[in-house]
């Protein structure tokens, strides 16, 4: 207990580390500081990507141009991928991590503080370039998020834009995940084995693993499509004995691993939910550790599913194809463990376990649209059409962005002082569930029936579908106001003040410092007898060796 | 794993809040623009090039400028210590990674795009009749004629370089172990002079080439995959180099002790797997 | 009114088969929701395999949600419901991850199966060329030599419907083209799929086929349509702006008719650009030249070569009032988002169109340019 003491008598200095202002923000090196630009940031990405994929709907809405010549709405697309991938989640989960890491460590702040900063300021920029694009001659890349060749090579000044942003987010995301590791790996409080360390922390590790394996493969993949632009190499042209389909190969081994950076830390905030709210220990704690690597290992070694339509050999399509359904027993190791976690638990439903149980299903129904897809000869009719909208968007919505509003509501009071209002919070799930399913599920029939994507126009008998999933669209996104309002609301007071641990079911360490969390938590380790006192609550003695 | 050894330190530093970081993205951002629009026949993009890198150096000084006083000041404990051998590992795993990715277009446009475009399977045919590949000389059919390096000559004598550069560095750190202050300063002189020299070698096989080979970016798949290996090495191999000038710098100022002593080892890693990249360029670019 | 009407016959239908997620699969045979009804061995296999798929998948979902909701209703902390906190069990673990691997193998047999005869192009009956270009198709029959191009037959006037009194779309609105690739039935056809500038793909989702057209490679796929008709498809890889408007349309007809079309396109394929004999005008160039261009040109330079966005105007261009030889050079090699068109136009079409647009949109500069010229450019 000596730390707490030690974080009260410290409470009242803090002016003096913390510059006020403007300067408290650009010039921060205190992660919950850095943490909270990131939510920031990564909200705003979520609400310009957002429109942008309203004006997708909006365009689709019936048959017809109506608002859109057909190169913007390309653009459009394309920067909605980027926007929300780069932008919305990926900087979400590293705000997270900013946020919990120390705080569920008991570690004093990230391992490098300063460099933790630069990680985030490299974000304002890149999405600036991306926004600029926009207005250079030719407008913004158009080419889809993938940005396959030729089509890119060929594309005007807006791809080079694009190509920067991306060597900048990159850059960011190497730095933020160099730091991620090293903290956990550095910086745990004594007792905290790895295999005691909280879940969330697990995915977290594994997750930045994985970024700084592939985000210098992309680095290195829009490298080349940028000296094909302008300095006239041929990678990716016959012409010079190069292959447009060797950058997918590059791409994808980034991209398939990418995925599951969007989709692993949401794993990790799921197990930290439906624990609590279940007031049981996480089921298989170890064997979700082992899942969690296995997904990673395999990750590696299945990007080719992206790629069955461009004529890989028949012994290639058969091999990615078996890895790819493999993925799916590890993943579905999770899905069992937190069923399992629920079992003969004490269930209660307040906002952030609503998210998490959505989370479960609607993943869990995104995966296996997954698994259909990764049927080499299913994928046939489903490959760059509406089934595989509607796939990413069941796991990166309702997967990806369901646990990212869980995680607000879950750690909200901790980061404020404050309760969120209950019933709001309900609200904007109950309404972001129905029009999620409403504005996607769609999608999956527009799929089976052909509807390729990246199209602005489509035939007749897609247009039931498309009415519907316009409409959806239009309410899901305006009713993601509300959970800014809920936010706002909280910040300014909400329902009162929050305890130190709101939750009766959370041993985790952050809930051992006051709400809200003040600007220096554990300057000196927390000591042994507090950390096992949680993990004793986390994982019951059977575990506590 | 320090947790298992218990390495804690009573304090752990975090550092002040710092300017520096945004002074790096202003910039890159700057880099960026200047690029883009330079490279799309907007001349004034240059000046946000230059300006660009212009606040990069001022960054790089000022960042690790602080870095050099706050680890001379002793402010780095053991677990910072620890910290930053993570750190430097997982950049070092980074920077592979980049590698690999230049490392697998050499090896897909060798082992299967060349072959199929100038093999004898319908590709050939119908698209590109009369066109029969050989690597490095003729890589793809609108390529213009080019001469290709010899492994022997420069690059041969460049490998000797970095070899025997990875030894001088080696004994530079042994001797700052044992505390004999002159074999460290000229250890890391040396190998400081050997990168020096490869660098030379390296340009002047540049130029060679270019005027004299007919060998530029645009000499099909074998052009571009030298060049872009070959030259991002060189750049690490600059960056090395100047990694360890400044390491030459603080030694001669009496920065390093024999157990304290990271920024030394951290650009000594780097060297070695800088080493190491070349060795894979000698035996895939230039000898196989 | 009605549009919507029908819309919500579509959301009760869309949540019936919400419920039961392998609808499609099941035989609900509405194309709107499900797969367009196959006409070759392969889709018909690709369809059942789908809805084997879906069979296990909703067992699974209504196992794993049955215990999940289960849960949720009767172990509630309102109900009283005490937590037991069992944390772990390597049995379970191990069932569970043992099962759903069995349950992989039994879906990937079949799958594999389907993946060698469907990769399996061997002994085709008939060899056509396919090749994209933005935004159409280029079939050229191997053995027969002749080829044509596939074009959208839509009209703009349709597309661009903002106003109030656009005209009512064709039923086949964006799926029609003015000549469609003809094949025999039940005979094997082999694609020999690639591309002339960015990668498209070729898709026909009543053969269970897609296949991408990758430029300077040569990938191939093959069909055996086992039903006479007319089948639509779409470019499915995103190449460019008009991407959305590239249909693939295959007429499959019987082989005595397949031989009649293929003796008259042969017959055709002969016959030229200009009447044989007589001398090229300047004329008979701007005349041949305007038809060529609103074929390929008007798409991105629009019809009054005023250009639009980042295509340029050709009206008043420098490059289009300038010397010959630079005009000739950009036509044919390309520029950027410029496609080259060496390939897909033969040098009387490029002597005509270049002729056409130096002479057209206010541009006077008298001269023009023949064949032979555009040859010796190659
Ligand atoms: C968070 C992101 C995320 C996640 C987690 C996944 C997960 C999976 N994805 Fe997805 N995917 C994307 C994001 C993601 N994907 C994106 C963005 C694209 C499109 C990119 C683009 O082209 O723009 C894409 C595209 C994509 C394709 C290419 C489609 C095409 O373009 O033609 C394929 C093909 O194999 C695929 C497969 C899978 C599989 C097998 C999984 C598996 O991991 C799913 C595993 C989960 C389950 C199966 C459910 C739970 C399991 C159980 C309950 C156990 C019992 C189950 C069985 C025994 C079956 N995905
Ligand atoms: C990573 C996460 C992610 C998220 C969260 C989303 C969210 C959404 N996406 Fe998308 N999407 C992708 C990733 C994501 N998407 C990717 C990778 C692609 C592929 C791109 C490509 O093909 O290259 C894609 C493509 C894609 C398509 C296919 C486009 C095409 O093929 O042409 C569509 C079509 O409906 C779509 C729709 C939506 C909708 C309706 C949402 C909704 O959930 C969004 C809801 C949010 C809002 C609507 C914001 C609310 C804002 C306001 C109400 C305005 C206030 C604004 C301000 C104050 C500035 N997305
Ligand atoms: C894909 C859309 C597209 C199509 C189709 C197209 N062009 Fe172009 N064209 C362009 C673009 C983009 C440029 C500008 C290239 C640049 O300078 O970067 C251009 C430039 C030109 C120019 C030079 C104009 C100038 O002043 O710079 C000429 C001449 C031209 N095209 C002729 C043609 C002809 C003839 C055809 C048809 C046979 C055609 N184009 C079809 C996109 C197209
Ligand atoms: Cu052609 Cu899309
Ligand atoms: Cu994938």
């Amino acid at each position: 207990m000596t730390t707490l003491a030690h974080e009260a008598h410290h409470a009242g200095h803090d002016g003096h580390h913390a510059p006020a202002g403007w300067r408290r923000w650009v010039f921060a090196t205190n992660h919950k500081d850095i943490g909270t630009l990131y939510l920031w940031f990564s909200f705003a990405m979520f609400l310009t990507g957002g429109l942008m994929a309203l004006g997708i709907r909006a365009e689709l809405f019936k048959p017809g141009l109506q608002f859109w010549q057909p190169e913007f709405f390309n653009q459009l697309t394309t920067l909605h991928g980027v926007i929300m991938v780069f932008g919305a989640i990926m900087p979400a989960f590293t705000g997270l991590a900013n946020w919990q890491l120390p705080l569920m460590l008991g570690a004093p702040d990230m391992a490098f503080a300063r460099m933790n900063n630069w990680s985030f300021w490299l974000l304002p920029p890149a999405a600036l370039l991306l926004l600029i694009s926009f207005f250079v001659p030719g407008g913004a890349a158009a080419g889809g998020w993938t940005l396959y060749p030729p089509l890119s090579v060929k594309a005007g000044m807006g791809m080079d834009l694009a190509i920067f942003a991306i060597h900048l987010l990159g850059l960011s995301s190497i730095m933020g995940s160099i730091n991620i590791v090293t903290t956990i790996l550095n910086m745990r409080a004594p007792g905290m084995t790895l295999l005691k360390m909280p879940m969330f922390a697990w995915t977290t590790l594994i997750t930045a693993y994985l970024l700084i394996a592939v985000a210098p493969v992309l680095a290195g993949a829009v490298t080349m499509l940028l000296t094909d632009r302008h300095f006239g190499t041929h990678f990716f042209s016959a012409a010079g004995g190069g292959d447009p389909v060797l950058f997918q190969h590059i791409f994808w081994f980034f991209g398939h691993p990418e995925v599951y950076i969007m989709a692993l830390p949401a794993f990790g905030v799921v197990s930290q939910i439906i624990p609590t709210f279940s007031r049981k220990p996480l089921f298989g704690y170890v064997s979700m550790v082992y899942a969690t690597c296995s997904i990673a290992v395999l990750s590696f070694m299945v990007w080719a599913h992206h790629m069955f339509m461009v004529g890989l050999p028949l012994d290639a399509q058969l091999i990615f194809m078996f890895i790819t359904m493999l993925i799916s027993v590890p993943t579905g190791v999770k899905v069992f463990n937190w069923v399992a976690t629920m079992w003969q638990g004490s269930l209660t439903f307040e906002t952030p376990m609503l998210f998490a149980i959505g989370f479960v299903c609607l993943f869990t129904v995104g995966g296996f649209s997954g698994l259909v897809l990764s049927i080499a000869p299913i994928d046939t009719q489903m490959h760059d059409g509406y089934y595989v909208v509607a796939h990413f968007h069941y796991v990166l919505v309702a997967g990806a962005l369901f646990s990212l509003f869980g995680a607000t509501y879950y750690w909200l009071p901790k980061w404020t002082g404050y309760m969120y209002h209950e019933g709001r919070g309900k609200f904007h799930f109950w309404w972001s569930m129905i029009f999620f399913n409403v504005t996607f599920f769609p999608m999956h029939f527009l799929g089976l029936a052909g509807m390729p994507r990246r199209i602005p126009d489509y035939a007749l008998q897609f247009t039931d579908f498309n009415m519907i999933a316009s409409i959806g669209a239009f309410c899901f996104g305006f009713g993601q106001l509300l959970f800014l309002y809920n936010v706002i609301h909280t910040i300014k007071g909400g329902v009162g003040k929050a305890p130190a641990n709101p939750w009766e079911g959370a041993h985790t360490l952050e809930w051992e410092v006051p709400s809200p969390a003040p600007h220096h938590t554990w300057e000196t380790p927390p000591d042994e007898a507090l950390v096992r006192k949680g993990l004793r609550a986390q994982y019951l003695e059977g575990h506590d060796d | 794993m320090n947790v298992e050894n218990g390495i804690h330190d009573a304090h752990y530093f975090v550092p002040h809040p710092s300017r520096w970081p945004i002074v790096g993205s202003i910039g890159l951002f700057s880099l960026a623009m200047g690029a883009a629009f330079s490279m799309n026949g907007f001349v004034a993009g240059q000046w946000g090039l230059l300006f660009g890198a212009l606040v990069i150096i001022w960054m790089l000084f000022g960042w690790f400028g602080d870095v050099v006083r706050e680890s001379v000041a002793g402010s780095y404990g053991q677990q910072v210590d620890h910290s930053f051998r993570w750190g430097m590992s997982w950049f070092i795993f980074s920077e592979v990674m980049f590698f690999a990715a230049f490392f697998g277009a050499l090896f897909y446009t060798r082992v299967l795009s060349v072959p199929e475009i100038g093999g004898t399977g319908f590709t050939n045919r119908l698209l590109w009749e009369g066109f029969s590949a050989h690597w490095p000389f003729a890589t793809g059919p609108e390529t213009t004629a080019y001469h290709t390096m010899e492994a022997d000559g420069i690059p041969a004598i460049n490998t000797m370089i970095l070899l025997t550069s990875g030894a001088t560095l080696t004994l530079a750190h042994w001797g700052l172990v044992a505390g004999n202050r002159t074999k460290l300063t000229l250890g890391l002189l040396a190998t400081v002079l050997l990168g020096t020299l490869f660098l030379c070698f390296q340009a002047y096989e540049y130029h060679h080439a270019w005027t004299e080979m007919a060998l530029t970016l645009n000499s099909g798949a074998y052009g571009a995959t030298f060049y872009m290996l070959t030259g991002f090495h060189g750049m690490h191999v600059l960056v090395g180099t100047i990694m360890l000038t400044v390491m030459l710098v603080r030694v001669l100022r009496g920065h390093f002790s024999a157990e304290h002593h990271f920024g030394f080892e951290a650009a000594a890693w780097y060297w070695h797997f800088v080493d190491v990249v070349w060795l894979l360029l000698f035996v895939f670019v230039y000898v196989l | 009114m009605l549009k919507i009407c029908t819309g919500n016959v579509h959301v009760s239908r869309g949540l019936l088969a919400l419920m039961l997620f392998g609808a499609p699969g099941l035989g609900m045979a509405d194309t709107r929701m499900t797969f367009q009804p196959p006409v070759t061995e392969i889709a018909s296999r690709v369809s059942d395999l789908h809805s084997f798929l879906m069979g296990i998948i909703i067992v699974i979902f209504v196992a794993v949600f049955g215990m999940m909701f289960w849960a949720i209703f009767r172990h509630r902390k309102n109900l009283g419901h005490q937590a037991k906190p069992f944390h772990e069990s390597t049995t379970v673990e191990i069932i569970w991850t043992i099962i759903p691997a069995l349950i992989l193998i039994a879906m990937a047999w079949p799958a594999a199966k389907l993946v060698i005869s469907q990769r399996n192009s061997a002994q085709p009956d008939i060899t056509i060329k396919v090749t994209g270009y933005q935004w159409y198709w280029g079939y050229d029959y191997l053995d027969q030599s002749f080829g044509f191009k596939s074009k959208l037959l839509t009209p703009q006037d349709q597309i661009q419907n903002y106003g109030p009194n656009a005209p009512a779309k064709d039923a086949h609105y964006l799926l029609e083209v003015d000549e469609p690739l003809v094949v025999p039935v039940d005979k094997k056809v082999r694609l020999l799929v690639t591309s002339n500038d960015v990668i498209h793909s070729w898709g026909m989702p009543a053969f269970a086929v897609k296949q991408d057209a990758i430029p300077g490679f040569i990938r191939d796929t093959w069909f055996k349509a086992n039903k006479i008709g007319i089948y639509r498809g779409q470019c499915v890889e995103l190449c460019g702006r008009s991407h959305g408007f590239m249909p693939t349309v295959v007429k499959v007809v019987s082989q005595k008719d397949f031989d009649t079309w293929v003796a008259a396109k042969q017959l055709a394929a002969k016959a030229t650009l200009f009447e044989p004999g007589k001398p090229i005008t300047k004329e008979a160039l701007i005349e041949a030249g305007a038809k060529v261009y609103a074929n390929n040109c008007a798409a991105c330079h629009q019809p009054d070569g005023k250009g639009a966005g980042p295509f340029p105007a050709l009206a008043g261009s420098k490059i289009a009032t300038g010397p010959k030889a630079g005009h000739i050079h950009i036509v044919l090699n390309g520029k950027n988002a410029m496609p080259s068109w060496k390939a897909a136009l033969s040098d009387a079409e490029l002597a005509a169109v270049i002729t056409y647009e130096r002479n057209s949109f206010g541009n006077h500069t008298g001269d023009f340019v023949m064949p032979d010229e555009v040859k010796a450019a190659r």
